[in-house]
């Protein structure tokens, strides 16, 4: 069990500088987020892509914020759970009892959601029978690639996932890469090998083609794709791969009772408290009127909430505001000796 | 000022006055018709604003930028005439547009 004051789910730059602000007012905090990396967005969808509206930075990318974030929050030494996804929620007495999908179970005064649009999932295939083999022939990502040694496998995308793997897994396995169109969205350099490749004979590539749909019993036997003219090609595969990227779900916060509309939660302004005592939320997640989704709006949010959830990890004390410019305290926090 | 036909999953249909600027996205997140995510707010960074063009109109729209077919690649059951609705802006040269929006976004 790990006892802390908050727990922040999400760590995008919202819930990241919300740790930041918990720090400097002397709460503890720790982080759980479903992706591997910390970073949300930022780095899921755009870390290369320029930013140019934080305020002080006139441009950064996804991937510089991060790291200048996590370099803020250094001196509070926050602990990450990542891969995790908070599943379960319990009231006890004054403080929440929180579980995870992973296990990892967390005693904490106040929750901060910063969940973003909700946590990442992999994009499935539209096909419906690709539920039927999913999890045993059909995987939208890869835990141990011995499974697929000398055996025929189909890829479905045409990012860097789907090109990075058919390029892999052709030096053991016979790979078909199936994409929707002729252009790809992954490397260019990727893209030249796996061209290289079809011409060598050492993977099939059919562009302009879709699943249209898998035969099999148990396990999938083959995979029939449809061209944008609508032929039908039938190809012998053991194993389907999709990489479609990642959607954003909202999950379990669904169950816990809070005022959701259309994937937001609603908060008040004064302290991002949902309807729900004790339970935050900041960041794109969160509606008010007037919302806005930008990562400066989230940073106010969260300065705001860090100190909504002082009254519940400190009952007893009175928070008083302090410039981190004047305030010993709030340097002694940050590690800065003078 | 344009009217814009949105063609729902249950076989509704919508056809809404949208002021020139709005996108065709916004237009659908303001009157509440569903089937319209736009998980990221119109930033071309999700595929849950996909819409289906009307034939006819394919050719009148904007081209695509180099993101948006990208982006497409991601969305659910992706067509010739799917377009990201976040990208198409609102002007009287789209009045009469009508678009199908998909049995789901992701």
């Amino acid at each position: 069990m790990n006892k802390t004051d908050v727990l922040i789910i999400g760590a995008g730059p919202t819930g990241l500088f919300c740790a930041h602000q918990l720090g400097i007012i002397g709460l503890s905090c720790e982080i759980v987020d479903n992706l591997d990396k910390v970073g949300g967005q930022c780095i899921e969808l755009y870390p290369d892509k320029p930013i140019y509206d934080i305020p002080a930075v006139p441009e950064c990318t996804g991937e510089e914020l991060t790291n200048n974030l996590l370099k803020q929050i250094q001196p509070f030494n926050i602990k990450f759970h990542l891969n995790e996804r908070v599943e379960k929620l319990k009231k006890n007495q004054n403080r929440w009892h929180v579980k995870t999908s992973g296990g990892v179970e967390f005693d904490v005064a106040a929750i901060v959601i910063a969940g973003g649009v909700g946590s990442f999932e992999p994009r499935k295939f539209a096909v419906k029978e690709c539920e039927k083999f999913e999890g045993n022939s059909l995987f939208y990502s890869i835990k141990n690639k011995s499974i697929f040694k000398n055996k025929t496998i189909s890829i479905f995308g045409g990012g860097d996932s789907a090109l990075d793997w058919a390029v892999e897994l052709s030096n053991t396995s016979k790979v078909n890469l199936i994409h929707r169109r002729d252009g790809f969205s992954g490397a260019e350099a990727s893209v030249q090998k796996v061209k290289e490749l079809n011409e060598q004979g050492k993977l099939n590539l059919f562009t302009k083609y879709q699943l249209d749909s898998i035969i099999g019993e148990k396990n999938i036997e083959i995979v029939k794709i449809k061209h944008d003219e609508g032929e039908i090609k039938e190809i012998k595969s053991d194993y389907v791969l999709g990489f479609f990227g990642l959607i954003m779900q909202l999950g379990p916060i669904l169950d816990w009772g809070l005022n959701i509309n259309k994937k937001n939660v609603g908060v008040n302004t004064e302290n991002f408290e949902t309807n729900v005592k004790g339970i935050f939320a900041i960041g794109d997640i969160c509606s008010y009127p007037g919302k806005l989704k930008l990562i400066l709006s989230g940073f106010h949010e969260g300065a705001l909430a860090a100190r909504g959830c002082f009254k519940y990890a400190k009952p007893n004390e009175k928070l008083r505001f302090e410039f981190t410019t004047t305030s010993k305290t709030a340097q002694e926090r940050l590690g800065i000796k003078k | 000022m344009a009217k814009i036909t949105y063609h729902t999953h249950d076989k509704k249909t919508h056809t809404i006055d949208i002021q020139n600027g709005l996108t065709v996205m916004e237009g659908a997140i303001q009157n509440d018709i569903p089937g319209i995510d736009a998980d990221c707010g119109g930033g071309m960074s999700c595929a849950t604003c996909h819409v289906y063009v009307k034939e006819e109109w394919l050719d009148k729209l904007p081209t695509k930028e180099d993101g948006e077919e990208d982006m497409l690649d991601m969305a659910f059951e992706p067509k010739k005439n799917s377009r990201l609705s976040c990208q198409l802006i609102v002007s009287d040269e789209l009045d009469g547009l009508e678009v199908n929006i998909p049995s789901k976004q992701g």
